[in-house]
């Protein structure tokens, strides 16, 4: 069921991709903005640079959690397209989750140390809805097992549209768009410190952007999922709704850290709620 | 079961020397006067019972239910009765003297139930094997035989500083051993029962011996949540011996606990309610969370018994034992409906505590809860999932609490913000405090194995949307709370200096071994649940749960990774240039002063989130008790009503 060739793909591409993705992300925002924009490489040259310049660090157990937080998402990654177990896959990546907030929290510097906490309130806010999904997946095909839930033929999204509407809410938190980037945001615009990144510079903060590639290759995944059943359709899906974070992105201002909450967890509990309900009693009780 | 009588003699002693040896030492560690003395009976004894708890293991494995007819039911009654009695009597003169009214009232009602039983029905009552080990009791032999006498040996070095520091306080260091050994005894007691008068008699025993041990410094608010912990536990006694006289009077004197999961819902779920009601009190869930709370006044190894290996682990014991009983019944749904939400609330509670104790009290409570959930529901999935989390949560509990405790007499202070740096401090206290938190919460570990299996186990249950909703709110909120803990603990804060020393022999032994068990019970899980819980699944339920191969192997890779992963603190690096942390630009000095207005110089402090306005404790248990509360009524109402009909 493991497929190792496919984890070794994506420990390879991933990256590529996901630095792409970034770059594309930029060059559309910047057109929204009326400006021109880098060149869609430019996250490649960004890295780069940050690599090259000095290891500066306040204590040097930060970078031993930036590190664990890359390989871990690494991990997460690789065990998620070699077809592994989604609850685990989801276990697995909020652990990586919170080694970017034990790095923030090491630091003990005001500015990170409150990144952390933000950081640790958009997980809780988004982990409901995250296990929601495994579950709505599980419900729908019957199994936890990426690669059957690939392989199946019934369409997901229409069984459990609801869980797709939650998780796409879910996902401006975890892309860290606006309005939800309430722990550390993209835009210069948006802050004047750099919230849970705060006290990471040049290649420990080079890792942290990596990690960042890593995780969108893998939620675009996950989003996959929902289409499964017909590739093409997939890929489409994921360009539309990729395109349409950018515009909520671009769109909207940062809200308070109360509104991000309780709004996930609203919609984590009327889409769960009605789904998962709709389905059981459908399917006449026996679940 | 056919074996030979020789072996079965062997296990009858087995089983009778790790009742009753746990008393002998209690009763010569009360007149033990000097401290070596105290320390080698400790050390021995606590040696002797783990071998035995172990030897037991090895001598019943693949033995699947033996039932033990060696110890004979009359003369050991009558000792039980006259014992109780006393308890009793005793209960009555503390709750006099100290006015707890609501105790005295109590005692008396169960007193009288118990006599009416004694005298009328006892006779009639014939249960043909006293005792008896399968594989569920074999975990929980292990789990006090292990953990609890590692505690044991914690409180010799615990208890010896305790008195240094609370000068104030009498040293009645004998009468405390006593008391923990004694507690062992009932435990092992309760485990190895299949009489339902017997396990009635040792759960009294745990709920005596933790009223003693909650008000054994004897201050006010000791004595008084001593009492808040006795009338709650009481409440559960007097349902307890109710579900005793059902039996007795309508389904003609079955007490064997075997006999009585055999037949069914069919005449025990009024018992099984009622004794599910007493396990709620037991387990501390709401409405009842209040005195496994107020029990944090004891010194640290009373609450890491009480929390991990003891007591609360009682009440889930007795549930997961009649949960073949409550599978697909409204009775076993409302019970674990009332796990389900305590879960919920007393996680979002955990959240609002800056008192380490206190948030480590509701995460046990929360625990206990999901624990609870799983019983209730009651399929193979459900147990297997319940059993799972009873072990790791031992495990991990006992070392967070412990490791508080040392790290308390370090710092004067049990407040999570002071705990600040930890790691710079005292970094080997600090990594095995880590340890604990991680095995609570984190991937490879135990208890998000324990809690991955619930999910499943959810699923596949009627209404279990329901409960996996539950199960996720609750699951972000427990992340929420120690993840903020650890971050306390591993900031490396600039102006502190390493000031452990040397930590104290005994309690050193004990947080690593409970630190080791934590990562070789992950590793070893696999043989657990195959070789002990599949059996046992196999054996009440006729199905197994399991993860599947390749999943095993994921997780024992990932545990080796996070074990490999602070190693590379050993590897040679370069040097890296050190930075201030950002301070926006002020001048700041390297203890990280900073000049505020007016000249005055200022010093950083960091403080937790705690959310108050969400999750403050007033609020979410008033809400939780008033829920709860419906939910218990409804539960006893309808199992009353489903016991009329038929």
């Amino acid at each position: 069921m493991i497929d190792l060739i496919l984890a070794i793909v994506f420990v390879l591409v991933a990256p590529v991709i996901g630095a792409l993705v970034a770059g594309v992300d930029r060059k559309v925002t910047a057109h929204m903005q009326g400006r021109v924009g880098p060149s869609i490489l430019q996250p490649f040259w960004d890295v780069g640079k940050l690599f090259e310049k000095e290891k500066a660090v306040v204590n040097e157990t930060q970078i031993f959690y930036a590190v664990c937080y890359l390989v871990f998402m690494v991990f997460t990654g690789a065990l998620f397209f070699a077809g592994g177990d989604l609850l685990l896959v989801i276990f697995a990546l909020t652990l990586s989750q919170v080694f970017l907030a034990l790095g923030a929290f090491a630091a003990y510097s005001p500015y990170s140390y409150v990144g952390a906490e933000r950081e640790l309130l958009q997980i809780m806010a988004y982990e409901p809805m995250v296990i929601l999904t495994a579950v709505g997946m599980f419900v729908a095909t019957q199994s936890f097992n990426v690669s059957d839930i690939i392989a199946t033929k019934v369409p997901v999204v229409l069984v459990i549209p609801g869980i797709f509407l939650g998780f796409v809410y879910i996902l401006t938190i975890k892309l860290r768009k606006s309005p939800f980037d309430i722990s550390t945001s993209h835009h210069a615009h948006q802050e004047i410190v750099k919230g849970v990144t705060t006290e990471f510079s040049g290649p420990t903060l080079a890792l942290i952007e990596v990690t960042h590639w890593y995780e969108t290759v893998l939620l675009l995944g996950i989003l996959f999922l929902f289409f499964g059943w017909n590739p093409l359709l997939a890929v489409i899906a994921i360009i539309v709704l990729y395109l349409l974070e950018i515009l909520i992105d671009n769109t909207n201002a940062r809200v308070r850290w109360q509104f991000a909450v309780k709004s996930a967890w609203l919609v984590a509990l009327i889409v769960g709620i009605i789904n998962l309900a709709a389905l059981y009693f459908l399917s006449g009780g026996v679940p | 079961m056919i074996s030979t009588g020789g072996y079965l003699v062997q296990l009858t002693q087995l089983l009778v020397f790790l009742i009753l040896f746990p008393l002998i030492a209690a009763f010569f560690l009360l007149i033990a006067r000097k401290d070596i003395e105290r320390e080698w009976i400790v050390k021995l004894s606590t040696l002797a019972i783990g071998i035995v708890s172990v030897f037991l293991l090895i001598t019943t494995f693949d033995k699947g239910t033996l039932l033990e007819y060696g110890v004979p039911a009359e003369p050991t009654g009558l000792i039980m009765f006259i014992i109780e009695i006393l308890i009793a009597i005793y209960i009555l003169y503390l709750g006099i003297v100290h006015r707890k009214w609501l105790v005295v009232g109590l005692i008396l009602v169960q007193s009288v139930m118990m006599l009416y039983f004694e005298l009328v029905y006892a006779h009639s009552v014939h249960v043909q094997a006293n005792l008896f080990i399968d594989e569920f009791s074999n975990i929980m032999a292990l789990i006090i035989g292990i953990i609890g006498c590692l505690i044991c040996l914690y409180s010799i070095g615990y208890m010896k500083s305790f008195h240094e520091h609370h000068p104030e306080m009498k040293d009645r260091r004998p009468w405390f051993f006593c008391i923990i050994f004694l507690f062992l005894s009932g435990m092992f007691g309760l485990v190895f029962s299949n009489n339902l008068v017997w396990v009635y008699f040792f759960w009294e025993i745990t709920t005596l011996c933790s009223f003693l041990l909650i008000g054994y410094t004897k201050t006010e608010e000791a004595t008084n949540n001593a009492f808040l912990a006795l009338w709650m536990n009481l409440l559960g006694g007097v349902a307890f011996v109710g579900a005793i006289l059902y039996l007795a009077m309508f389904a003609g004197g079955v007490m064997g606990l075997d006999a009585l999961i055999s037949t069914g819902s069919v005449i025990a779920l009024v018992p099984a309610a009622l004794i599910g009601f007493a396990g709620l009190t037991k387990a501390a869930q709401l409405p009842f969370s209040a005195w496994l709370v107020g029990a944090m006044v004891a010194p640290t190894p009373v609450s890491a018994l009480l929390h991990s290996s003891t007591m609360v682990k009682a009440g889930v014991y007795i549930m997961v034992r009649f949960a073949p009983v409550f599978d697909s019944t409204m009775t076993g749904y409302l019970i674990a409906m009332v796990g389900a939400l305590t879960f919920l609330i007393a996680s979002g509670i955990a959240i609002s505590q800056s008192n380490a104790k206190r948030v480590l009290a509701y995460s046990t409570i929360a625990n206990l809860g999901l624990i609870v959930a799983c019983a209730g529901i009651g399929t193979y999935e459900a147990i297997w999932a319940a059993i799972l989390l009873i072990v790791f949560h031992a495990i991990a509990k006992s070392l967070l609490f412990l490791a508080t405790g040392t790290v308390e007499h370090r710092i004067k202070s049990r407040e999570i913000d002071d705990m600040n740096g930890l790691i710079v401090r005292m970094p080997k206290i600090a990594a095995m405090m880590v340890i604990g938190i991680a095995g609570m919460f984190l991937l490879p570990f135990g208890m998000l194995i324990s809690k991955w299996a619930a999910i499943r186990a959810f699923i596949d249950a009627p209404y279990g949307f329901l409960f996996i909703i539950i199960l996720a709110f609750g699951s972000a909120l427990t992340l929420f709370f120690w993840t903020k803990w650890m971050g306390k603990i591993i900031a490396v804060t600039s102006d502190s200096t390493n000031i452990e020393g040397e930590v104290d022999k005994s309690e050193w032994t004990a947080l690593v071994s409970l630190a080791g068990l934590t990562f070789i019970t992950t590793l070893v899980f696999p043989l657990l649940s195959t070789k002990l819980l599949e059996p046992f699944l196999l054996a009440n339920y006729g199905n197994i749960a399991q993860i599947s191969q390749d999943n095993i192997i994921i997780m024992i890779l990932m545990l080796f990774l996070i074990m490999v992963m602070p190693l590379s603190i050993l590897l040679p690096r370069r040097k890296h240039r050190h930075l201030d942390p950002y301070m926006c630009g002020r001048p700041t000095t390297q203890d990280m002063r900073f000049s505020g207005s007016m000249g005055v110089q200022k010093k950083t402090v960091l403080a937790n989130y705690y959310l108050d306005t969400w999750f403050g404790e007033k609020k979410l248990k008033t809400l939780g008790i008033w829920i709860c509360s419906a939910m218990i009524i409804i539960m006893i109402a309808s199992a009353v009503l489903f016991g009329v009909f038929l």
